[in-house]
C-alpha cells in the first residue's frame, strides 16, 4: 500500500515535526489570526495551498537552480504563488480577503514555507515534495484551528462566528453559541491569549509524547 | 578569473530567467482577476454607501459621482478625501462624506457619514477601525446597533451641547468601560455635519459628470 517513506512524510507533517507545536515556525500568522475558527481555518488552508505548490515548484525546478542563489529563487517562486493566491482571493472572496488582509502576503515571509522548500523540496522528488508541503500545511492548520476554537470558545463563547464571510450568507445559522449569557473572557481574544493557548498546546503535545515513550 | 566571470554570468542569467517566468505568471494571474477585483470592490463600496442613505432616497451611481474634497479639520482628513453626491430624479438628495475620527482608543476610526439635503443624518457606517474587540468595537454595525442612533439627527438637533456622549452631558449612548471610542465617533459625525453646513451649496451642486 503506502511506502514507509510516504507514511513518514505524513506522520512528520501532522505530528512528529508539526510546524506549529514542534518546529514552532510560522508564529506570526499563527498568533495573529487564531482568534476564531473561521479565520484560522481560512489562513491555514491558504497556507496549505501555498506550501504544496511552492514545494512542487521548487522540486520540479531544483535541477535548474544554482546552489549559490537558491534562496532568492525559492523566495521568488513562493512570492509569485502567494501573490497569485492573494489576487484570486481578492477577486472571488472579498469579505474573506478583508479579514485575512495583510496575512496573505505575509505567507511569503512565513519561515515554515521557506524551511520546507529548503530542507525538503530542494532535495526530493516532486510527488514527495507535494505531499510534504500539504502535510506540513495541514499540521499547521490543525494547530491553528484548535487554537482558534480554544480562543473563540473562551473569549466569545461561540464557535464558527463569521462563517458567512467565508461561505456566504446562508452559513449565518451555523454559528454555535456554547453557553447562553456567557460574555467571554476578553484576554483569550487579545494577543496574550494566543501565547497562553499555544503554550498550553505545546505542553499538551509534550505530555502525550512523554506518556507514549 | 575567466571561470569566475562565466559562473557569475550564468548564475545571474539563471536568476533573470526565473524572474521573467515569475513576472509572466503574475501577469497572467493579474489579467485573470483584474476585472473581478474591480467589480467586487465597487459592489462592496456601493453597498456600504447605500447603507448611509435612506432606502430609495437616491437613484444615481454614488461611486461614479464621487468627487474630491480638500483636507479639512472638521472632517478629520489629513489628505483630500471623497464626497459622494446623491441625487433623486436629478435633484440633490444629499451627500456621503468620508470622515476620520483621529482620536479613537487605538488610532483612527474611518467613517462614511450620509447627510441628507436638509442637513439631517441619513446614516453612519464605520469602514475601518482598530478598537478593542469585544469592548470598543460596538461602533461597527456588525457588532451592534449603536451607530444607528445618529439617523435623523442634525447639527441643530440636538445642538452643540447635545452632540456628546451621555457621560459628558450629551444625548448619545455609550457602553460602560469604552467611552473614548464613542466620544471620538460622536465628535467626528458632528464635525461632518458642521462641514456640511459650511459647504452645503458646493456639496449639493450637480457634478459635471452626472449632467446628461
Amino acid at each position: 500500500m503506502i511506502s514507509t517513506e510516504t507514511r513518514e512524510i505524513i506522520v512528520n507533517g501532522l505530528w512528529k515535526q508539526n510546524p506549529g507545536v514542534v518546529q514552532i515556525l510560522g508564529m506570526c500568522p499563527l498568533l495573529a489570526i487564531s482568534n476564531n475558527v473561521v479565520n484560522a481555518l481560512s489562513l491555514g488552508l491558504a497556507t496549505v495551498f501555498v506550501m504544496a505548490l511552492s514545494n512542487l515548484a521548487v522540486s520540479l525546478a531544483r535541477n535548474f537552480i544554482p546552489h549559490a542563489i537558491r534562496i532568492p529563487v525559492f523566495i521568488l517562486l513562493v512570492a509569485v504563488l502567494v501573490t497569485a493566491v492573494d489576487l484570486f482571493l481578492h477577486a472571488y472572496a472579498l469579505s474573506l480577503y478583508l479579514v485575512l488582509g495583510i496575512f496573505i502576503p505575509l505567507i511569503v515571509t512565513n519561515c515554515i514555507v521557506l524551511a520546507r522548500v529548503e530542507a525538503f523540496a530542494s532535495k526530493r522528488s516532486a510527488l514527495h515534495s507535494l505531499l510534504d508541503g500539504t502535510m506540513m500545511g495541514l499540521g499547521l492548520t490543525a494547530v491553528l484551528v484548535v487554537l482558534g476554537a480554544l480562543r473563540e470558545a473562551i473569549g466569545k463563547g461561540t464557535l464558527f462566528a463569521g462563517l458567512d464571510m467565508a461561505l456566504g450568507p446562508w452559513a449565518k445559522d451555523w454559528v454555535v453559541h456554547l453557553a447562553p449569557g456567557y460574555d467571554g473572557l476578553l484576554i483569550a481574544i487579545l494577543p496574550p491569549g494566543a501565547f497562553i493557548g499555544l503554550g498550553l498546546l505545546i505542553a499538551l503535545r509534550n505530555v502525550i509524547e512523554a506518556r507514549r515513550a | 578569473m575567466k571561470t569566475l566571470l562565466r559562473e557569475s554570468l550564468t548564475t545571474s542569467l539563471n536568476l533573470l530567467a526565473f524572474s521573467v517566468i515569475g513576472a509572466a505568471l503574475l501577469v497572467l494571474a493579474y489579467n485573470a482577476t483584474h476585472a473581478a477585483i474591480e467589480a467586487s470592490e465597487t459592489a462592496s463600496k456601493q453597498a456600504l454607501l447605500a447603507q448611509t442613505l435612506p432606502q430609495g432616497g437616491f437613484d444615481n451611481d454614488l461611486v461614479r459621482a464621487a468627487r474630491p474634497v480638500p483636507a479639512d479639520p472638521l472632517l478629520g482628513l489629513k489628505r483630500p478625501g471623497l464626497a459622494y453626491p446623491a441625487r433623486l430624479g436629478g435633484a440633490p438628495a444629499g451627500v456621503v462624506l468620508e470622515v476620520v475620527a483621529p482620536d479613537g482608543y487605538s488610532g483612527e476610526i474611518r467613517l462614511l457619514v450620509g447627510v441628507l439635503a436638509d442637513g439631517r443624518i441619513g446614516g453612519v457606517r464605520v469602514t475601518a477601525h482598530r478598537e478593542t474587540p469585544g469592548l470598543g468595537d460596538y461602533i461597527d454595525i456588525a457588532k451592534g446597533n449603536w451607530i444607528t442612533q445618529f439617523v435623523g439627527k442634525s447639527a441643530q438637533e440636538p445642538g452643540a451641547e447635545g452632540w456628546k456622549v451621555k457621560k459628558d452631558g450629551g444625548r448619545f449612548d455609550y457602553a460602560a468601560g469604552a467611552t473614548i471610542t464613542p466620544r471620538a465617533v460622536v465628535k467626528a459625525v458632528y464635525g461632518a455635519l458642521r462641514y456640511f453646513e459650511a459647504h452645503r451649496a458646493e456639496l449639493l451642486q450637480p457634478t459635471e459628470a452626472s449632467q446628461p
